[in-house]
C-alpha cells in the first residue's frame, strides 16, 4: 500500500484530526452533514430504517459515502494503527467474513465510485485499484498470502468509518473482529470476543427499556440483501476522530481547556451513522460504524439545527450526559447553543432546508 | 467516559452456578481459596466421580489454603499448585488433550474462574461448557485498558494501576476473553483529583 | 419479506437423483451471480400450486463458492401438503420462479476444531454445501450419512469418492447403524455436532450427546418440518377484524399471505420464531407443531406459530 502520491483530486481535504486539528468541513460538507435529530427532544429507540439509496448529494447517495476527509481519515487511521497495532483485530475464524466484506466494499466503491476505484475480476483473480490512496493490487480472492494484510485489515485501511464483524451462534452476535481507530470512548481489544448484550453492557438505562433485547431480535433476522442503518451520537472536544478509552488520559484532559470564546471552533458534534449489513458466506454481520464532526459554529449556521441542538441539550437526561462524556461542559455548551435558539417552531425531520 | 454503575445494570457480568456433578467420561476441578469447600461438596455428592477425577488446588490469595482437606478428597488425581500461573501449562495440556465429554468445573474466586473458562474457550470449548462456584473473597482481576496490564486481586476502587501506576476505577465491564474487568484513570481530566479509595471488593 | 430479498431465477436443470429426489438448478433472470452464502442455508422458493401460492424453505446444496447458480434437492411427499409434489411435477426447464435469498439457521461454528455430521436421508443436503465451504476453507470434518438402502442414498457415492474416509454410509436394509456412542466419545475438545434429518434420528443424536456430557453450544441441529395437514379451521384477527379460512393442506401462514396481510417471516418451518403471534383467544385446542415456544407458553395458549402451527375447536382469535 502506498500514501506517497494522495491529494492529486483537489476534492480530497490534506488535514489533521490531532496536533494542530486542521479538520474542517467545507460549505458544501456541512450542508450534507448528517444531523441525526428528527425530532427535537432525544431518547433512546431502535430507530432503524432501511439502509437505501438516499437524496443526491446526501450521505445516503451511495452504499459507503466517501466525502472530502477520506484521504486524510485514511492517514489518520495508519497514523493511530501505528500507534497501537491492538487497534485492528480479527479472531482466527473470521477470515472468512473479513474477505467478505472486502468483496461488498471494493464491489460498492467501484460500482458507485468508478472514477476513483476499479475492481476487475477474472474467476478469483482480482485486481483492484484504489486512486485517491496511490494502490494497484493484484491478489487471490480467498488467499491471504497475496495481501499485505488479512482481507479485513487490508479492506478497512482503504474504508472511512470503523468496523466490527459479528458471528451469529447461539442466538446471539459475537464481536470478533474491528477495525476500532474512531471511537467514541470504547475498546475493541477489551471487548472483541463479547456477544450482543455484554458489548453493550455500559451504556446506561437502555437494557432496562429492553431496547437490547429488541434490537437483538431484529439482528438476528437480519437478511441478506436487507441492509439497515441508525445513527448514533456524541460530543468531542476537537476534531479528534481517535477518542479512544486506551488515550483517554492524554485527551480527557482537552474537555477543561475550552472555554466560552473557543467552544464554537472546538466542541463538535460527532454523529456516527450506522450501518448493519448480513455478509453473505459467513453469515456474519457487518457493522460499519461512520463518524462525521461538525463544529457547533459550523451546525449553527443552519438555523433549524441550532434551534433543534439546543432543545435536544436542554433536554437530555444528566445521566446520558454523563455517558456520553460531556455532562462538565453541558451548561457552557447550552448558554452558546441558546442564542441560536428564538423558540420558533421547527419542521420535521433532520434535513435543514425542509 | 462514566463513573462505575450500579450492579443492577451491569450486563457483562459473569453469573455464577453451583458445582452440581454433570455426567461426563472425565471431571476435571480447578478450585482456589474457599473454592476447596464446593469442590468438597461436589464430591461428597457424587463419590462416583472420584475414579474419574482430576484436581488443581490453590491456595487462596487471602490466605485461606485448604490443600490438606482437597487432597484427602480422593480424587483419582490431585495436584497443589502455588498459583495459577504455576497450573497454567498443566490445564492447558489437560485441556488439550481431552476429549468431548470431559466436564471442566471451577470453583473460588472470579479471577480463577474466568481464567479457568478463557483457557477452556482458548481449548475449543463452549463457554457454556464449565460449571462454576463463586467462594471466597470477591477481589477482582482488572486490566487497566490504558496500558493493559492486569492487576490481580483489586479489593480497592479507585485502584493504583500495578504496572503503569495511574489511578484506575473499576467499570462493572467484563471481559471473559481477558478473564478481567476494566480499569479507567479516574483522574484523567483533573490529574490529582483522586477519591478516597473504598473496600468495594472483599 | 422485501423485494429486495427476492430474486427472479430461471429453472436450467431438472434432475431425477433416484426413486423420491429430484434436484433443481437456478440461475438469475437477469444472468447476474448469485450472492455467496454460507454453508446450511436455504432458499425459500415460491410456487403458484393452481393459484395456491406456496413457499417452502430448501437447503441450498450447490457449492458456496459456485456463483453461477443454486441447487436445492426435493424429496417427494405423496401425503404432504402438495408443495413437493408440484417441485416434482409442476416444475420444468426454462421455468422462472421467484427464491429468496439465503438464510443460514443452521451456521457452521467456523471456531471448531472438528465438525461431525450426521445425515438421515434428504438430511445430507446442506452438508453437501457445508463439506464444499469446510474443504476449501482446510477445516477437519466427518460425516455420517444414514439412508434406507444404496439407491435413497442421495449423493453417497459422488461424496464418497470427493472426500473418501471423511465420508460414512449406512444402509437401514442392510442393518447397518451408526455407532453413536463410540463415535460421540472419541472425538477431540473443540468438535462440534451437527445432524439434520427427520426428528427422531435428531432426537436420538441430541439426548444422546448431552448424555454423554456434550455441551449445548456444540450441538447443532435442523429438522426439515414441512407444515403439516390437518383439519381446517378459521382464525379471527383481532386488530382487522378480519376471519380467515385455513385449508387443510394450507398452513396460517400462507391463508394470512393470501388474504393480503403481509407477515414476517424467515424459516417457514417452525425454527426461527419470526412469525410468532399472540393469542387473544383459543376457545379450544392449537396444535403447536413448533421448536420455537417453550412447553410453558404451548401449555398456555398464549402465542402460536402460524407457519407450522394449527387449530382444533371453536374459536381462534390472534393479535395481527
Amino acid at each position: 500500500m502506498s500514501l506517497d502520491a494522495p491529494f492529486k483530486d483537489p476534492f480530497f481535504r490534506d488535514e489533521s484530526f490531532f496536533g494542530d486539528y486542521s479538520y474542517r468541513n467545507s460549505p458544501h460538507a456541512v450542508k450534507r452533514f448528517p444531523f441525526p435529530f428528527p425530532e427535537d427532544d432525544y431518547m433512546y429507540s431502535v430507530n432503524m430504517e432501511p439502509h437505501v439509496k438516499g437524496r443526491p448529494g446526501s450521505v445516503f447517495e451511495h452504499y459507503f459515502d466517501v466525502d472530502e476527509h477520506y484521504v486524510s481519515e485514511m492517514r489518520d487511521r495508519a497514523r493511530v494503527l501505528e500507534q497501537d497495532p491492538l487497534r485492528c483485530q480479527s479472531l482466527p475464524h473470521m477470515t472468512l467474513a473479513g474477505w467478505d466484506l472486502l468483496e461488498l466494499i471494493m464491489e460498492k466503491f467501484a460500482e458507485d465510485y468508478p472514477h476513483w476505484f476499479s475492481l476487475t475480476k477474472d474467476g478469483n483473480r482480482w485486481h483492484w485499484i484504489n486512486r485517491p490512496l496511490g494502490i494497484d493490487q493484484k491478489f487471490t480472492f480467498l488467499d491471504e498470502s497475496t495481501l499485505p494484510y488479512g482481507p479485513f485489515e487490508y479492506i478497512t485501511r482503504q474504508a472511512q468509518g470503523d468496523f466490527t464483524l459479528q458471528d451469529q451462534r447461539e442466538d446471539n452476535l459475537w464481536i470478533e473482529a474491528g477495525m476500532v481507530t474512531s471511537q467514541a470512548d470504547w475498546s475493541l481489544d477489551f471487548d472483541i470476543g463479547m456477544n450482543f448484550h455484554e458489548w453493550h453492557a455500559p451504556v446506561p438505562l437502555a437494557h432496562q427499556m429492553g431496547i437490547f433485547d429488541r434490537a437483538l431480535k431484529f439482528l438476528l433476522a437480519l437478511q441478506y440483501g436487507a441492509p439497515v442503518r441508525r445513527f448514533n451520537w456524541t460530543m468531542t472536544v476537537d476534531p479528534l476522530l481517535d477518542t479512544s478509552p486506551e488515550n483517554y488520559p492524554k485527551w480527557g484532559p482537552s474537555k477543561t481547556t475550552m472555554t466560552p470564546e473557543t467552544i464554537g471552533q472546538r466542541q463538535h458534534l460527532r454523529v456516527e451513522l450506522q450501518t448493519l449489513i448480513r455478509l453473505p458466506r459467513s453469515n456474519a454481520i457487518c457493522f460499519p460504524i461512520r463518524c462525521y464532526l461538525i463544529s457547533l459554529d459550523d451546525l449553527v449556521t443552519q438555523p433549524k439545527w441550532a434551534r433543534r441542538f439546543h432543545r435536544v441539550i436542554r433536554g437530555l437526561p444528566d445521566e446520558l450526559a454523563t455517558y456520553k462524556g460531556f455532562i462538565r461542559n453541558k451548561p457552557m455548551i447550552l448558554e452558546y447553543l441558546a442564542r441560536f435558539d428564538d423558540g420558533a417552531p421547527t419542521s420535521p425531520g433532520w434535513w435543514p432546508e425542509d | 467516559m462514566s463513573q462505575t454503575q450500579a450492579d443492577d445494570v451491569m450486563k457483562s457480568r459473569p453469573l455464577y452456578g453451583r458445582l452440581v456433578p454433570k455426567q461426563g467420561s472425565y471431571h476435571f476441578i480447578v478450585a482456589d481459596g474457599e473454592g476447596g469447600e464446593a469442590v468438597a461438596s461436589l464430591l461428597n455428592a457424587a463419590p462416583d466421580m472420584k475414579p474419574r477425577a482430576h484436581i488443581i488446588y490453590i491456595p487462596g490469595a487471602n490466605g485461606t489454603d485448604l490443600t490438606g482437606m482437597v487432597s484427602g478428597l480422593g480424587a483419582r488425581v490431585f495436584h497443589p499448585a502455588p498459583s495459577y500461573a504455576s497450573a497454567s501449562q498443566r490445564i492447558n495440556k489437560v485441556l488439550g488433550d481431552a476429549h468431548m465429554g470431559l466436564q471442566l468445573y471451577a470453583a473460588g474466586t472470579e479471577g480463577l474462574i474466568g481464567q479457568v473458562q478463557r483457557d477452556a474457550m482458548a481449548a475449543g470449548l463452549p463457554h457454556d461448557a464449565l460449571t462454576t462456584e463463586q467462594r471466597g473473597s470477591l477481589a477482582r482481576r482488572v486490566q487497566c485498558v490504558h496500558c493493559k496490564g492486569i492487576t490481580e486481586n483489586v479489593t480497592l476502587d479507585p485502584f493504583v494501576c500495578a504496572h503503569c501506576g495511574l489511578n484506575l476505577f473499576v467499570r462493572d465491564h467484563y471481559s471473559r476473553r481477558l478473564a478481567a474487568f476494566q480499569g479507567v484513570c479516574i483522574d484523567a481530566e483533573d490529574p490529582g483529583e483522586v477519591p478516597p479509595s473504598e473496600e468495594r471488593f472483599k | 419479506m422485501s423485494n429486495q430479498t427476492r430474486m427472479n431465477v430461471t429453472v436450467t436443470e431438472v434432475v431425477e437423483v433416484n426413486s423420491l429426489i429430484k434436484r433443481f438448478r437456478f440461475v438469475r433472470e437477469d444472468g447476474g451471480a448469485m450472492p455467496g452464502f454460507s454453508g446450511g442455508a436455504h432458499t425459500v422458493v415460491e410456487m403458484d400450486d393452481n393459484g395456491t401460492r406456496r413457499l417452502n424453505a430448501y437447503s441450498l446444496m450447490s457449492d458456496p463458492a459456485d456463483s453461477s447458480g443454486y441447487e436445492i434437492s426435493v424429496r417427494r411427499d405423496d401425503s404432504g401438503r402438495g408443495g413437493s409434489l408440484f417441485m416434482h411435477k409442476g416444475v420444468k426447464p426454462g421455468m422462472k420462479m421467484v427464491i429468496s435469498q439465503p438464510v443460514n439457521l443452521f451456521g457452521l461454528d467456523l471456531r471448531a476444531r472438528k465438525h461431525l455430521m450426521i445425515a438421515g436421508g434428504i438430511g445430507i443436503t446442506p452438508f453437501i454445501a457445508q463439506m464444499a465451504q469446510l474443504d476449501s476453507l482446510g477445516h477437519r470434518f466427518e460425516l455420517h450419512y444414514a439412508a434406507r438402502d444404496a439407491d435413497l442414498c442421495a449423493y453417497g457415492a459422488e461424496l464418497s469418492a470427493r472426500y473418501g474416509e471423511r465420508l460414512h454410509r449406512y444402509y437401514d436394509v442392510e442393518k447397518q447403524a451408526i455407532d453413536l456412542a463410540n463415535l460421540l466419545k472419541t472425538q477431540p475438545i473443540g468438535t462440534h455436532l451437527y445432524v439434520c434429518g427427520p426428528k427422531g434420528m435428531i432426537g436420538w443424536v441430541l439426548s444422546t450427546a448431552q448424555k454423554m456430557g456434550w455441551p449445548k453450544g456444540a450441538l447443532h441441529s435442523e429438522e426439515f418440518l414441512a407444515p403439516p395437514v390437518g383439519e381446517a379451521f378459521t382464525v379471527q384477527l383481532s386488530r382487522s377484524g378480519v376471519s380467515i379460512d385455513v385449508g387443510p393442506t394450507q398452513s396460517m401462514l400462507e391463508a394470512l399471505e393470501a388474504a393480503g396481510i403481509d407477515a414476517p417471516y424467515l424459516c417457514r418451518g417452525g425454527a426461527c420464531g419470526q412469525c410468532e403471534c399472540k393469542v387473544d383467544a383459543a376457545e379450544g385446542e392449537i396444535l403447536h407443531y413448533d421448536h420455537w415456544l417453550s412447553d410453558d407458553q404451548k401449555a398456555a395458549k398464549t402465542h402460536i406459530m402460524p407457519c407450522v402451527s394449527r387449530f382444533k375447536g371453536e374459536r381462534l382469535v390472534i393479535d395481527l
